[in-house]
């Protein structure tokens, strides 16, 4: 049994989480669309924290919420003109595309609601520390992740480079 | 004899084609020359040394010891084995007619070699645009030529007869630039090459039924005792005759195969020869350098088809319809071509009409000769013509080259009266012009007597026909003469200066020509070139009564040429007035162009060609481009699946995703 | 009344799906991207979810969605880049005027 504030809690996220994700796809000023965005993010934040994984609730938020959509507001302040709008849609392919996210929504709910699993409360759980993360990432053994974060530590280099060299002016 | 000496005949105008041909273009003009002059005169002192011998040293490979000449392989190389029966060899044959060849063709293509060296430049002494290809070519040919006649086989002599005809072609087409000479060209190649066809099925025929190529073992027997010596006989020749009769199909529409492979060997010659109807190149051929229509449109080339029907003149006895055939297209081109030459303006133009009536009497000659009368006088007469006409005919040409030469135009309007002008040139072209028209003791009186002494002998009718024809020689030529030479005073133009004869390398070879022509007569032929070898006094079947009869109708003929045209005067004019269908036809010389341009454009190319590329355009390109219609409306019909655009593709995924997904909840439900 | 997993698995479908109909429709090409984080998250907020529910005791679906975190900041960085690149050639991000290079 939930305390009120958690279910409330829980409502509010839950909302915002569905009301930003369709602002941020129907709203026709870029800008807005990215502020919408950060809005979602934060209820996806919430999320994590409300599933005890402060961790990861902190990492969205930084790299999220921080970098990502700052990347975004720069990158729309770069490429368009201020104030102006996008053009609208045509309303046939609105429509199409509503059409088919409906439809996918209804099958993979139903596919989700037919599942009995997915009804079950959340277990308790001792939430993951700090050094639990960092053993675990940092291990080789089962349940390890030193490889994939290596991995990741070379994607990002990569990424580094690439962006510099995609963005240099020639 | 040796056979280094007569390779090297056929190999110093080849070196020499090849030399001028790759290297000519570094070399200056004056050493292309001369260097095709050197080359060409060793070849003539070797031809010279090499017909001495074969006629005068005795040996006993050459004469056998009754007199009679004999045929012999110098050498005979095998060049392609296909099997056993089916063996190309390439050789060198000396008997009377190749050596007589050699030195008419050597003597011949000296004298051209040596005349343009003054010809192919102009008054300024400038050499003309392409001289060393002009020599290049000429040594071609010379090579060629010397090649056909020298030939031991039938394909060996097909070959060179290909080449002959490429180097005409290429000699034809010197001045490329000219789009006349350009067609003139293409006409002589396509007809001589339809000619060909002939040929070449009659070389079929006769070695698919006999089993060689060779003449020594279609015509001649071996000599006993002496490797590669022969002598020509009918026994031979008659075993021909009986392996084609013994065949399974001894004859074929109503013509035995043998009469239907000579036909069609001699159809290659009738081409060569441009005898009708396959002359109609002949004249167009005149585009040519002068040079080269003296050389080989006049003195050697054309007079290929009659040394091939001498060649195997044995297997055409064996037939008497072919040779009856040979007599009678020879004997309506002479009186055709006879005709037409009176008519024609341009002097080049005359004489190759002249050309083709008198190798047309060369034909008739050969047509006429038989063993039992006059023992074959006809063959005899017939290669002294070919030897007499090459010399006063080659005369004929340089003269007009000079005339050419010296006033710019091959109209004889524009000469008139040039005898003051040019005196070497007149006295050699009137000579020529007596030789030609048989007056004694011109060379031409001889040859042509004895032609029409064995036309009487074989029927009456050819006799009066072809002694007609010589009359009517003999006026044109002096029609042509008179108004060259004389007619009226010569108007010089404002502005060029007078013409004059012309540098001695020019008139060098017109005064040898001229004095070959004034003696060639006294030679006794008979006793060098017999249809079988056998030596005779030809003297001995003069007859002074057909001599006295042709010398009166030569006579005649000049007379009445000297009557029409030896001062300007209305004669000609009436005498066209009165019969201007006959002019106008003649002068058109009978339509023959148009004939062949009405076959060729209206019934092959409108009723044959075009409904084939009709039907190739549309039926067979229809096909094809259909396909390649379908393939390309389809390829851009489905071009937009592929845009580009990630959003389309994530459109059709999202698309299969929910068939799937909704197959999956349905098969759950 | 308790908070069961559905309940957090319907808004992140109902967020994948926005980003779904953002991604087919919207033109701009920075749109399109932002579409394309919204069903990043919708999909890391899954991982979290099975993994708190299912196996409370693991913690891979966590470090998925960490990872994921990495390579979406690292991909969108990139993609950016590329988008201003092309800008600055183009003067233009509306993907239906990019089609220079088509065929």
């Amino acid at each position: 049994m939930e305390s009120v504030g958690s279910i409330i809690l829980y409502t509010i996220v839950a909302l915002a989480m569905v009301v930003f994700s369709v602002l941020a796809v129907t709203t026709r000023k870029i800008l807005r669309a990215a502020t919408y965005l950060l809005f979602t993010l934060f209820a996806a934040a919430c999320v994590y924290f409300m599933l005890d994984y402060e961790f990861l609730g902190a990492v969205q938020i930084a790299v999220y919420a921080g970098g990502i959509v700052v990347l975004f507001v720069f990158s729309i302040l770069l490429t368009t003109h201020p104030g102006r709008n996008s053009e609208p849609l045509a309303s046939k392919s609105r429509v199409l595309g509503a059409v088919a996210s409906v439809a996918m929504l209804l099958v993979a709910g139903y596919a989700l609601v037919s599942r009995c699993a997915l009804f079950v409360a959340k277990p308790a759980l001792e939430t993951p520390t700090m050094q639990q993360i960092g053993e675990s990432m940092m291990s080789t053994s089962e349940g390890g992740y030193l490889l994939p974060f290596e991995a990741i530590s070379v994607l990002l280099l990569a990424c580094i480079i690439g962006g510099v060299v995609i963005a240099r002016k020639r | 004899m040796d056979a280094t000496l007569p390779i090297l005949i056929l190999a110093i105008p080849l070196g020499m084609f090849l030399v001028l041909g790759l290297a000519g273009c570094k070399m200056s003009h004056k050493l292309a020359g001369t260097l095709g002059c050197l080359g060409m005169g060793t070849t003539l002192v070797l031809a010279y040394y090499t017909a001495f011998t074969y006629f005068f040293s005795g040996s006993p490979e050459f004469v056998d010891a009754a007199g009679n000449r004999l045929q012999a392989l110098i050498f005979n190389q095998t060049w392609l084995a296909f099997t056993d029966n089916l063996v190309i060899r390439l050789g060198f044959l000396l008997d009377p007619i190749s050596a007589m060849m050699l030195v008419v063709i050597t003597t011949i293509s000296f004298m051209v070699h040596l005349y343009s060296m003054g010809y192919m430049r102009d008054h300024h002494g400038v050499y003309e645009h392409g001289f060393q290809r002009f020599y290049a070519f000429l040594s071609l040919f010379s090579f060629s030529m010397l090649g056909l006649v020298v030939a031991t086989n039938i394909f060996q002599m097909y070959i060179f007869w290909e080449l002959v005809g490429a180097s005409s072609y290429l000699l034809i087409g010197f001045y490329y630039v000219k789009p006349s000479a350009v067609s003139a060209s293409k006409k002589a190649f396509i007809v001589t090459r339809f000619a060909d066809l002939g040929f070449l099925i009659g070389i079929l025929i006769l070695s698919y039924y006999t089993g060689t190529f060779n003449f020594t073992e279609l015509t001649s027997a071996p000599v006993e005792g002496l490797a590669g010596v022969f002598q020509i006989s009918e026994s031979t020749a008659a075993g021909v005759k009986s392996v084609f009769e013994s065949s399974a199909t001894p004859v074929f529409m109503g013509a035995s195969v043998l009469t239907w492979a000579l036909v069609l060997i001699f159809m290659g010659g009738m081409g060569k020869s441009a005898m009708l109807p396959l002359h109609i190149w002949l004249p167009d051929a005149m585009e040519g350098p002068t040079p080269v229509s003296a050389l080989i449109h006049a003195a050697t080339m054309v007079v290929a088809g009659v040394y091939l029907v001498a060649r195997l003149f044995p297997l055409y006895l064996m037939e008497v319809s072919a040779l009856e055939f040979v007599t009678w297209v020879g004997a309506l081109t002479a009186l055709y071509a006879a005709i037409v030459a009176c008519t024609q303006i341009d002097i080049k133009r005359v004489l190759a009409f002249s050309t083709i009536s008198q190798i047309a009497f060369m034909m008739v000659s050969l047509g006429v000769a038989r063993p039992e009368m006059h023992e074959g006088l006809g063959y005899m007469a017939s290669m002294f013509h070919l030897f007499t006409h090459a010399m006063f005919k080659a005369l004929l040409f340089l003269g007009a080259g000079a005339l050419i030469h010296a006033i710019g135009s091959n109209d004889y309007t524009e000469m008139h009266g040039l005898r003051k002008y040019m005196p070497i040139t007149h006295w050699t072209f009137l000579i020529g012009c007596l030789a030609i028209a048989g007056i004694i003791p011109f060379s031409g009186f001889f040859s042509k007597d004895e032609i029409l002494s064995s036309c009487l002998g074989n029927s009456t009718v050819i006799y009066v026909w072809m002694s007609l024809v010589a009359g009517l020689t003999a006026f044109y030529m002096f029609r042509l003469y008179y108004l060259i030479f004389w007619w009226k005073e010569h108007k010089v133009h404002e502005g060029h200066h007078a013409p004059h004869d012309q540098p001695w390398t020019m008139s060098l070879p017109l005064i040898i020509l001229a004095a070959i022509s004034l003696v060639a007569g006294f030679i006794p032929f008979g006793k060098f070139v017999t249809w079988n070898g056998k030596s005779y006094d030809f003297m001995a079947h003069f007859d002074w009564s057909v001599a006295a009869v042709s010398l009166f109708v030569a006579v005649v003929a000049i007379a009445i040429a000297t009557v029409m045209y030896r001062k300007e005067n209305p004669l000609p004019e009436k005498m066209r007035a009165a019969m201007p269908g006959l002019w106008k036809w003649a002068h058109h010389r009978f339509y023959w162009d148009e004939l062949y341009m009405f076959i060729t454009h209206r019934i092959i190319f409108d009723g044959i060609c075009r409904p084939i590329a009709w039907f190739d355009r549309h039926i067979i390109d229809g096909t094809m481009d259909a396909f390649a219609t379908i393939t390309n409306k389809a390829s851009r019909a489905i071009k937009p699946l592929q845009s580009g655009q990630v959003q389309l593709y994530v459109w059709w995924y999202l698309l299969g995703a929910l068939a799937l997904g909704g197959i999956t909840m349905l098969c759950l439900l | 009344m308790e908070i069961k997993a559905i309940m957090l698995l319907v808004p992140a479908l109902i967020m994948f799906c926005c980003g779904v109909y953002g991604f087919i429709t919207r033109r701009n090409m920075i749109a399109i991207l932002i579409s394309l984080e919204l069903m990043l998250n919708a999909v890391d907020i899954n991982f979290a979810v099975f993994n708190r529910y299912l196996w409370p005791d693991a913690m891979e679906g966590m470090f998925f969605t960490l990872f994921a975190i990495a390579i979406a900041a690292a991909e969108t960085a990139l993609a950016i880049a590329i988008i201003i690149n092309l800008y600055r050639s183009a003067k233009n991000i509306d993907v239906r005027d990019l089609n220079k290079l088509k065929y």
